[in-house]
């Protein structure tokens, strides 16, 4: 594997293969020297085309962890915001000798391009594409939903998650679906008809358009952002009404079976698709995910950038 | 000056000697009995000149992309003799000035006739009707009105254009796309664009124009004339009108006979196009809708882009892909070889069809004594590797590139003289 492009590209061994090795590199965390030499001497480029402060530093740390020298490349303040081109930024980061590229772009299919194209050797790790895949999301979700509901170890065989919100515009969506069903588990996306991507029923998922049809029956339940400017467009007639007929409140986690775990990606809508006590409830796991989305960029960093197992 | 295309076959059929004298063909005789300036064609196929309604050739405004001239090149190697340049230049071909400064250039090329298409509507901007008129009687006797890239989406509008070029026996021709419904849209809406995240372009944003256009050419009896119809849906509509006796024509694109969706799942922009590429069923119904005449012509919707434009990320790239040097090969291999269409009704098709909807006299005739000697000569048997590399475009952006295509364009004859010979410009 030189690239992480899409969960679709992960078979189930090497998917568990990532959750086994950040789950070792998870234990370095908890030392009082955080950091491993693996990396060192390799450099890693955030290409950032799209603002994401948290997948940026989460990136950027799991990088440093590794000894990897770390270079910020944002969007804005940078040529790029000038028109340099998807094309020039790569071939001035292939100069300048980048051995793997994180890339956060607007557009989706843009790492495809990247690592499609002659412009870079490195290996290309999507960060988030249009609304493509999230890949390392997806990894991390998996990472934590194998921790709470299978001791983390192996994969997620049977067990239930519902993805709820704008499906239709989410890449976590996307990934999640696809590597949670490597994995083994059963999915269903939630939404209202609007906000489901067209051809949804042929993706290897449930759909429904009730959360509370779903509520009863899963292990846990993943709520996605849903972005105001939605509703300008029409996918829904209010965000009061989304969030009456979609948004998880503690009337609705009541109803959740007790041992389910609520996700969310961030950044959220406090008041939209999740309430405020919901969000700061025990059941929560949202901080956890974050501290787990730095070993699984570890992980993926570590096995691309062909570390080796001995050297944890 | 007498010149003898020897030993070719017309349409297929017996060998005969054209001989063309002063641009006309003035005898077949016998194969082997002419004299004149030979141009040997011993066993190739004779047909019509090809008509192109559908051409962008970016002048003025994108010389970087194509020129007149080039994309004249372009068009007599593919064995075309007449192109219709489209009006979304910059200027836009909205009035009189920019239409004939477009024929003007085709003339001086001098390699097939450069017919200006004019704009509907100012700058196409859907708003207010162009100088129709003056454009139909500028030295470019422009015949075809379109806002091509952009849909005259306003029925108003539609309606009133369709009615106004009544007056000069002009056409519409409309490229069908509701705007509201392809707001950014990247790639036909299916399940693959909810795969790949790309903003989906739906075929009811082309049908729904399309029953709109036709009720509408109906009521005010005008000619309508429907650009790159990509689903089987808008076949079905086009094939209810024509039913009712309305009058419709309608063309489609070679790579809406051969591409589909699936090539998007590359990401690479040479496959972006408006309309998307679609499904394979499409594809079949509008294979099946040109072979039965539902569909009257192959327009080739020729789009040179530079390479920054296609060399980047899919949302960035433009829409477009080169035609006209591969149309013949795309038509061999998707209604020839296996037998949709003979080489006379090729013929209809490329040739006399839409020379008779763009209102060209001396083009489409067929190849008799007294017709205009506009002959493309193919050879069947040949076949064509498509090296973007190699083309006389500016432009690269084939979507065909390493792939070998049936036939091949051996000679090209405008009004009399060879513009290619041997499969190269003369």
């Amino acid at each position: 594997m030189k690239h992480l492009l899409s969960t679709a590209d992960l078979s189930r061994e090497e998917a568990v293969l990532i959750l086994d090795t950040a789950a070792e590199l998870a234990a370095v965390t908890d030392r009082s020297v955080k950091k491993l030499p693996t990396l060192r001497g390799r450099t890693v480029v955030n290409l950032f085309f799209e603002d994401s402060t948290r997948t940026r530093i989460s990136f950027e740390l799991a990088a440093k962890r590794l000894s990897a020298d770390v270079i910020n490349f944002a969007a804005k303040g940078s040529s790029v915001s000038k028109g340099e081109s998807l094309k020039d930024t790569a071939l001035t980061l292939e100069a300048m000798g980048a051995d793997a590229v994180v890339i956060r772009h607007g557009s989706s299919g843009a790492p495809h391009r990247l690592a499609n194209s002659d412009w870079i050797q490195g290996s290309v790790i999507n960060a988030g594409d249009g609304t493509h895949e999230h890949p390392t999301q997806a990894l991390l979700d998996a990472f934590t939903l194998r921790r709470h509901l299978r001791s983390g170890a192996g994969d997620l065989s049977g067990i239930r998650v519902a993805i709820v919100g704008d499906i239709l515009h989410s890449r976590v969506a996307r990934s999640n679906v696809l590597l949670l069903k490597t994995l083994g588990a059963e999915v269903t996306v939630v939404a209202p008809p609007t906000l489901m991507p067209y051809g949804v029923e042929s993706w290897p998922c449930h759909t429904s358009y009730s959360i509370d049809d779903v509520l009863p029956d899963v292990d846990a339940i993943m709520m996605l952002r849903v972005q105001a400017e939605r509703m300008q467009a029409a996918y829904f007639p209010s965000s009061l009404e989304y969030s009456r007929m979609f948004g998880l409140d503690s009337a609705r986690v009541a109803r959740l079976p007790e041992h389910a775990i609520v996700m969310h990606p961030g950044p959220m809508n406090r008041g939209m698709e999740i309430s405020a006590d919901v969000a700061d409830s025990p059941r929560s796991v949202m901080v956890e995910q974050v501290t787990n989305g730095v070993s699984v960029r570890m992980a993926v960093m570590y096995l691309l950038l062909g570390g080796m197992q001995e050297e944890i | 000056m007498t010149l003898v295309v020897r030993g070719v076959r017309p349409y297929g059929e017996d060998a005969v000697d054209i001989v063309v004298s002063d641009g006309v063909i003035v005898e077949l005789a016998p194969p082997g009995t002419a004299a004149g300036e030979i141009v040997d064609a011993d066993g190739l196929v004779a047909l019509p000149g090809f008509v192109d309604l559908h051409t962008h050739l970016r002048e003025p405004g994108r010389e970087d992309a194509e020129t007149v001239r080039t994309g004249s090149q372009a068009a007599a190697l593919g064995g075309f003799t007449c192109v219709h340049a489209m009006a979304n230049t910059s200027p836009v071909a909205d009035t009189a000035g920019v239409v004939e400064q477009v024929w003007r250039l085709g003339q001086e090329a001098g390699l097939v006739d450069v017919r200006p298409v004019g704009a509907v509507t100012v700058g196409l901007g859907g708003e207010r009707m162009a100088e129709l008129g003056a454009m139909a009687h500028s030295a470019a006797q422009v015949r075809v009105f379109s806002d091509d890239g952009k849909c005259v989406h306003d029925a108003v509008l539609m309606r009133r254009a369709l009615e106004y070029v009544k007056a000069f026996d002009g056409v519409v021709a409309q490229h069908a796309q509701e705007p509201r419904l392809t707001e950014n849209a990247q790639m036909n809406e299916s399940e693959l664009s909810g795969r790949l995240g790309l903003v989906g372009w739906p075929a009811v944003a082309e049908e729904a124009i399309i029953a709109r256009d036709v009720l509408l050419a109906e009521h005010v009896g005008s000619r309508l004339h429907v650009c790159h119809l990509s689903t089987a849906g808008s076949v079905e509509v086009v094939r209810w009108a024509k039913a009712r006796g309305v009058q419709v024509t309608a063309e489609v694109t070679p790579h809406h006979l051969v591409l589909t969706e699936d090539l998007v799942a590359t990401y690479d922009p040479v496959y972006k196009v408006n309309p998307p590429l679609r499904t394979a069923e499409d594809v079949g119904a509008l294979r099946e809708a040109l072979a039965d005449g539902t569909i009257d012509i192959i327009a080739t919707d020729h789009a040179p882009h530079p390479h920054e434009d296609k060399d980047c990320e899919w949302a960035a790239a433009a829409m477009g892909m080169l035609g006209l040097e591969t149309a013949f090969g795309v038509a061999m291999e998707t209604m020839v070889v296996p037998g949709r269409l003979s080489w006379r009704e090729l013929a209809q098709r490329m040739s006399a069809a839409p020379a008779r909807i763009g209102g060209v006299r001396t083009q489409g005739h067929e190849l008799i004594p007294g017709a205009v000697a506009n002959i493309a000569v193919v050879d069947p048997e040949g076949t064509y590797l498509v090296d973007p590399t190699k083309l006389a475009s500016k432009s690269r952006n084939s979507p065909y590139a390493g792939r070998t295509l049936p036939g091949r364009v051996v000679h090209t004859i405008y009004a009399g003289t060879p513009t290619v010979l041997d499969g190269a410009l003369s």
